[in-house]
């Protein structure tokens, strides 16, 4: 190979690499001294985008020269920086205490509104921005030309890191900001005006997202999926750095850069998998990234979220679920077609939601990447039955959980090496690999299209019918799922996420449990899968996606985290409601996030929570939340 | 009957030598203390002989058996119960489900599907949580009761394997002195009764003098002295880097205690 070519190839990556710091350090610094991974920073970075593209023309028609030019790039980063504070205030500062799988979901919620918010006012077509004026042209770098812009990202990327570097250790803010990282009890003890703290943090994390979004306005148009695209990027460079380490995140960088510019020569098709590979393994070998520091309240003893106690059905509790059986049983018969439809996937999500709440509820393991598994069972049902082995439905559907359980028990076994926050970003970078594949795997896969023509065997093709095989899978995994949850083995899950140092200490060996847990969810996801694809008489990339994942975190967040029935009350609500409402407005995503950072202020404890709140109970949960 | 010997065993982390050439034994029934200053070692050695800490060099042999550097689950399987400084029980269950966990564990069933959790070895819990005199709480969540409670449910979790050797670590840490001392006198009672080696570090100098067999002083990683209550006592460079004269009267009122046996 050409040694020019590799240079060039090199000098992209740390172009690449450049950009990626500059969102990535903003997301790292609001981590560390928040404790709040936010989804959000990818709506920053968007919104820096379409922001330029708007203010940099304008400023380029009153005077046309570089100087205008990032002088509209710097603007939109200012207003950028103000709604971060905007939501800083607003929400962020209501959540700093709530466990983070809340926190997660309620910076999910801004994503969904930031999107709406894009869609309407700057409509769903790409924005290319302008060229920067002196910077248009290439340089000939060893004979080939390389374009100046590119050049300059290069030198972006240090130079953010060496402001930053002077903030930190030149500033009264700077020094605030490492100790908060350190300890943030400790500098609140000290008297620090945290709230201050906090709202400037935020103003220089979002104003670093829309600088990064700003820049890349000659390189990419802007558009309404950037976020979530960079969003994991910059999720993986933060982990990999270390959390809440700037000069790790810069490390990840120029690793992650350097490593897409040349893998992409070698496997084309496989560049996004090679990155959460590298994640994988420093997390395993490094548990807190290459520079993250194991965060001191993590040996804090706190409450688990989650189910708190367990009990047998009492008799009006009993009557409930026979009124459940048989209201699923009659659907069909009372119901049309597209209600009955409808039912079938409110089953579907049941399992599904279920499956994930035995993972959260019960073994303490928040998963961000449950439609993973979901995903993989309903790709291996629908693939059998479409492709070469034209399989039978029954065969395809056992299969689909075997599927799910393969998938899950590979990655489960480096996902339960770590925990909190690490093993969220775990489950979420998995589930990324899952869909990036299904994605680009076009001719297996059928891409984004995906494969369409996966129908029930002759015998089950009414609607009808299908829907009674969906019920009495369903049914029987459910029962048999709770049946586990209330056996040794599920009070062994629990035992370890109440206190893992009291399990190892009675010979529990944790790890091995938990993935044998995660095993076990991904099975009853993947048949859950399997039972969609043939519902749904087809499969694409959507069914792996962050937005399916969060659903089925919204579905037991609705239902009521603490409760084991609870997430399948969260399914049929959830469901149901954007089945009516989805079609009616073109603000669906606006009200689900609206929705689920209301859920997270106001009833963390979900429609089944709250039920039971209203009656008379043992004192003792509630000694544990008032601990929590 | 010796039941634990520890063998020169050496740990350093970084220049720090948290022990050095540490070496003591626990006998079937015996209660020993490990007592020093902060950062003495004390931690560092309960560590090593629970499987929490790997030593750099040494041995560790539980009734002629070597654990050595054995991870805390495989030494929990060979008969050394624990319990923490800070209480550590399952906050989400009930005070027989706790014990229940720990029996359900030591039976080696806790991958078992189908069985009903909260019905498995509840008459084994129950007389265990009777022999720490917490049978009347069997169905109150754990998190709802008294810490000195939670602490007698942790003795009986760690007792639940039928332990040959107890590691406690600061066992009265955090409890009112009443407690304390109704703790101490039933931990004493277990260890003579089902013949446990107990070894335990404590802060409370009434605690150690008046229920230790023997007691072992750290100091920067060493054992600086060991034997009786009374030579413990009696030695000057223990009062000198250890116990100071506050601390050698304390001592002395805790052995007018003892003398007056309950």
């Amino acid at each position: 190979m050409d040694p020019s070519f590799l240079v060039l190839q090199s000098l992209s990556g740390l172009a690449s690499a450049s950009s990626l710091f500059v969102i990535a350090s903003g997301l790292t610094l609001v981590f560390g001294v928040t404790r709040i991974v936010n989804f959000a920073h990818g709506s920053f970075y968007m919104l820096g985008a379409y922001l330029a593209v708007t203010l940099v023309p304008r400023l380029l028609d009153l005077s046309y020269s570089p100087w205008t030019f990032f002088l509209g790039v710097i603007l939109s980063a200012v207003l950028v920086g103000l709604v971060g504070v905007a939501i800083e205030v607003l929400l962020l500062r209501r959540i700093y205490r709530v466990p983070e799988l809340f926190q997660l979901l309620a910076t999910f919620g801004i994503v969904l509104i930031v999107q709406d918010v894009v869609l309407k006012v700057w409509g769903p077509v790409d924005i290319p921005g302008p060229r920067a004026p002196g910077l248009r042209h290439g340089v000939e770098i060893l004979g080939q030309r390389f374009p100046s812009y590119e050049l300059l990202l290069i030198g972006v990327g240090p130079l953010v890191l060496g402001l930053l570097w002077l903030v930190m250790h030149r500033t009264r803010f700077g020094v605030l900001v490492r100790a908060a990282t350190q300890d943030r009890e400790m500098v609140g003890a000290l008297g620090v005006n945290q709230a201050r703290l906090f709202t400037t943090t935020l103003f220089l994390g979002a104003f670093l997202a829309g600088l990064g979004g700003a820049l890349q306005i000659p390189r990419l148009p802007a558009n309404s999926h950037m976020d979530l695209s960079i969003i994991t990027d910059a999720f993986v460079v933060t982990v990999i750095g270390g959390m809440g380490s700037v000069t790790g995140a810069f490390l990840a960088a120029l690793v992650i850069g350097q490593l897409q510019a040349f893998g992409i020569l070698i496997f084309p098709k496989v560049t996004l998998v090679l990155v959460f590979l590298l994640m994988a393994v420093v997390l395993v070998v490094k548990p807190w990234g290459l520079l993250g520091k194991p965060d001191a309240a993590a040996s804090r003893t706190v409450a688990p979220e989650g189910i708190l106690g367990l009990r047998r059905f009492r008799p009006p509790e009993r009557i409930l679920a026979g009124l459940a059986v048989l209201l699923v049983l009659v659907v069909p018969l009372i119901a049309d077609a597209y209600k009955v439809k409808v039912a079938t996937e409110i089953l579907v999500f049941a399992l599904a939601a279920f499956s994930l709440q035995f993972l959260v509820g019960v073994g303490g393991l928040v998963s961000f990447g449950h439609a993973a598994y979901f995903g993989i069972g309903a790709y291996a049902a629908g693939l059998l039955v479409t492709g070469p082995f034209k399989a039978p439905m029954e065969l395809a559907l056992a299969l689909a959980p075997l599927a799910g359980a393969a998938g899950a028990a590979l990655f489960g076994f480096f996902i339960v090496r770590l925990s909190g926050i690490y093993l969220a970003m775990l489950t979420l970078a998995f589930a990324q690999i899952v869909y990036a594949v299904c994605f680009q795997w076009v001719e297996v896969t059928g891409g984004d299209n995906g494969v369409v023509g996966v129908w029930p065997a002759a015998w089950a093709a009414s609607r009808g019918t299908y829907y009674y095989v969906v019920a009495a899978v369903v049914l029987a995994a459910i029962v048999a799922l709770r049946r586990v949850i209330h056996a040794p083995f599920g009070y062994t899950l629990r035992a370890a996420r109440d206190s893992a140092t009291r399990a190892d200490a009675i010979g529990i060996d944790v790890r091995t449990h938990r993935w044998l847990g995660f095993t076990l969810a991904g099975a009853a996801a993947g048949l859950a899968g399997g039972l969609y694809a043939f519902s749904k008489g087809s499969i694409d990339p959507t069914m792996i996606s962050i937005p399916q994942s969060v659903d089925f975190l919204a579905m037991i967040l609705v239902g009521g985290i603490q409760t084991v029935m609870g997430p399948l009350v969260g399914a049929g609500v959830f469901h149901a409601l954007k089945d009516v409402f989805m079609p009616l407005t073109e603000f669906w995503r606006l009200a689900l996030g609206a929705t689920i950072i209301a859920m997270v202020l106001l009833f963390p404890r979900g429609i089944a929570g709250a039920t039971l709140s209203l009656r008379p109970r043992r004192p003792a949960p509630a000694s544990v939340e008032a601990s929590a | 009957m010796t039941l634990l010997v520890v063998d020169r065993l050496n740990k350093r982390y970084g220049g720090v030598s948290a022990a050095k050439e540490v070496s003591f034994t626990v006998a079937a029934g015996e209660m020993v203390a490990v007592i020093g200053p902060n950062g003495a070692g004390k931690s560092t050695t309960f560590g090593m002989v629970g499987g929490q800490v790997k030593p750099d060099s040494g041995m560790v042999t539980l009734d002629g058996e070597a654990i050595t550097g054995l991870p805390s689950r495989a030494i929990w399987r060979k008969g050394v119960g624990r319990t923490f400084q800070i209480a550590q029980t399952f906050v989400t269950m009930t005070v027989a489900e706790n014990v229940q966990m720990a029996l359900v564990s030591h039976r080696g069933r806790t991958r078992h599907l189908f069985a009903d959790a909260t019905r498995l070895y509840r008459d084994e819990a129950l007389a265990l949580l009777d022999g720490v005199g917490m049978r009347a709480d069997a169905d109150r969540p754990v998190s709802e009761l008294a810490y000195g409670d939670v602490k007698r449910v942790e003795l009986a979790v760690a007792l639940a394997s039928g332990p040959k050797l107890l590691l406690m670590d600061e066992p009265t840490a955090g409890m009112a002195p009443k407690e304390r001392v109704g703790l101490m006198r039933l931990t004493a009672r277990v260890a003579r009764e089902r013949r446990i080696g107990v070894l335990f570090t404590e802060h409370d100098i009434d605690a150690v003098f008046s229920h230790a067999d023997r007691l072992l002083v750290l100091v920067r990683g060493e054992i600086i002295a060991a034997g009786t209550p009374e030579s413990v006592r009696a030695d000057p460079r223990v009062k000198q880097v250890y116990l100071g004269e506050a601390g050698a009267r304390a001592a002395e009122r805790a052995k007018r205690l003892v003398e007056v046996p309950a």
